[in-house]
């Protein structure tokens, strides 16, 4: 059974509608990446994936139980969790409460010990600068930041949304091997990038969304080979 | 020529938006400028229209300088812009606000025959029967209408949209595209940013690719789309991927 099984959504702002029967599933345990276009409806996607908004059609289910219309804020609770596009870091804190606010819901509270060390195993750099404010810190040390806060929330899926944007290569390439240390760890995830060549590499299966629609879906090898990728961003 | 865009640097403190940018469109054309995001597209709209003034370079209109010229007098001289983000005068009518866009607008037109120029271009685009509506009443599409009918009543002979098919559904897409062939038609000059791709693709002659604040690429749309920097560009480079080891 998929982890997550998004079925047939539409959605949109206001009068504005992004996506048309948008269907995707996360197998378990596999790192799935979203990649497409400026204006595509990948982040529109995770937004009404994670109940930010509203799903005008369509269905969301977690481990085969619907939660459509779970609201946002009750879903890391279940297990899902979102790593947002800009890091949204409580930028005046400490690197440290920074963690410890991932860990809100019943199921981390319980574990906030072992996760922290976990995560500054996983992210020494985060260990050092524990004290210093998160807005003090480098782009690349707050992107770890973000996405170890959302490892300290407990997640059975993670979705991280724009992982390299405005990253140096090299910053970008030890953030995507965390992601492989964390596959290799059992954890299910969501990656949208616009570095599609990166996302295609580590990726086990692979959504190319164009114009509001899935255009090309399937393992990621297939998709890095199809030249039809190159049509969903450049039209020709 | 109809516009030389020669040479264009622009920083905002440390940050370099645009270096040595250089584009030329001649009378008639219509040329695609597209680029991943923060590229520059809307900041060489900007310095186009004398919103911002260039740290180096010049730009000519029609032969003539006009580098950091002010916007109303770029629009006297006859060139017209649309927004990403569509801030019509919502409290007005659809008239009215074409009406404004005449009267500012190239041929300098008195308020008195402004509500006929108004009134023939919203037949253009497809809005006169929404004429007496408040802007604010309209939708996505009609709204996008509403920008290009306000920019259109200034009769440029230049015009820039930046993002005009943005939002817009399949058939939406396919309608404003054929009026955009239709206002090049009419002897208008066109430069467009688009991320729409296949339809920018489709009604281009040319097409510049900007990255990083920098032109990387220009030709056709077949040259451009296949042109190895651009993929790069817009897929990501391959020799980083490859310095990731295998996921296994």
């Amino acid at each position: 059974m998929a982890k997550l099984e998004v079925q047939d959504i539409s959605s949109g702002y206001g009068e504005q509608q992004v996506l048309w029967d948008v269907s995707l599933s996360l197998e378990p345990g596999k790192l799935t990446s979203l990649v497409g276009s400026n204006g595509a409806g990948k982040t529109t996607l995770l937004r009404t994936t994670v109940g930010a908004l509203n799903a005008w059609t369509g269905s969301v289910h977690l481990d085969g139980r619907e939660i459509t219309s779970v609201p946002a804020h009750r879903r890391p609770e279940l297990g899902m969790v979102l790593v947002p596009e800009g890091r949204q870091l409580f930028s005046s804190m400490s690197v440290q409460e920074n963690l410890e606010m991932g860990a809100t819901n019943s199921r981390a509270r319980s574990r906030i010990d072992d996760n922290l060390e976990r995560v500054f195993e996983m992210f020494p750099r985060l260990k050092e600068r524990r004290s210093q404010a998160a807005g003090t810190m480098s782009g690349g040390e707050q992107q770890m930041l973000a996405v170890a806060r959302g490892i300290m929330a407990q997640p059975e899926v993670l979705m991280i949304d724009e992982l390299s944007l405005g990253l140096a290569p090299m910053l970008a390439v030890n953030l995507f091997e965390k992601l492989l240390a964390l596959k290799n760890l059992g954890l299910t995830m969501l990656l949208v990038e616009q570095n599609v060549q990166l996302a295609l590499k580590i990726s086990d299966y692979a959504y190319v969304l164009r114009e509001g629609r899935v255009f090309i879906d399937g393992p990621a090898e297939e998709v890095a080979a199809n030249q039809e990728v190159r049509t969903a961003y450049l039209g020709v | 020529m109809m516009l030389q865009i020669q040479g264009i640097r622009k920083t905002f403190g440390g940050l370099i938006a645009l270096n040595d940018v250089n584009l030329e469109i001649d009378y008639g054309e219509i040329v695609g400028l597209i680029g991943p995001n923060g590229a520059g597209k809307t900041t060489l709209f900007n310095i186009i229209n004398g919103v911002y003034s260039p740290d180096e370079g010049k730009i000519l209109f029609q032969g003539q300088d006009v580098t950091a010229k002010a916007p109303y007098r770029m629009s006297k001289l006859g060139l017209a812009r649309t927004f990403q983000i569509v801030r019509p005068l919502s409290e007005l009518s659809v008239l009215r606000n074409v009406m404004a866009g005449s009267c500012f607008g190239r041929e300098d037109r008195p308020i008195s025959e402004a509500a006929d120029i108004a009134m023939e271009t919203l037949a253009f685009v497809g809005l006169a029967d929404r004429a007496d509506a408040l802007a604010g009443t309209l939708n996505v599409a009609q709204k996008k209408r509403l920008e290009l009918a306000r920019s259109l009543a200034a009769r440029p002979h230049l015009l820039l949209l930046d993002e005009v098919l943005a939002g817009l559904n399949p058939t939406e897409i396919t309608n404003m595209v054929e009026t955009i062939r239709e206002i090049r038609h009419k002897g208008v000059t066109i430069l467009m940013i688009e991320h729409v791709m296949r339809a920018l693709m489709n009604v281009s002659d040319r097409v510049t690719v900007l990255d990083y604040g920098e032109v990387i690429a220009r030709g056709t749309p077949d040259e451009v789309s296949n042109d190895p920097r651009v993929i790069e560009a817009y897929l990501g480079d391959p020799k980083v991927a490859e310095s990731l080891g295998s996921k296994a």
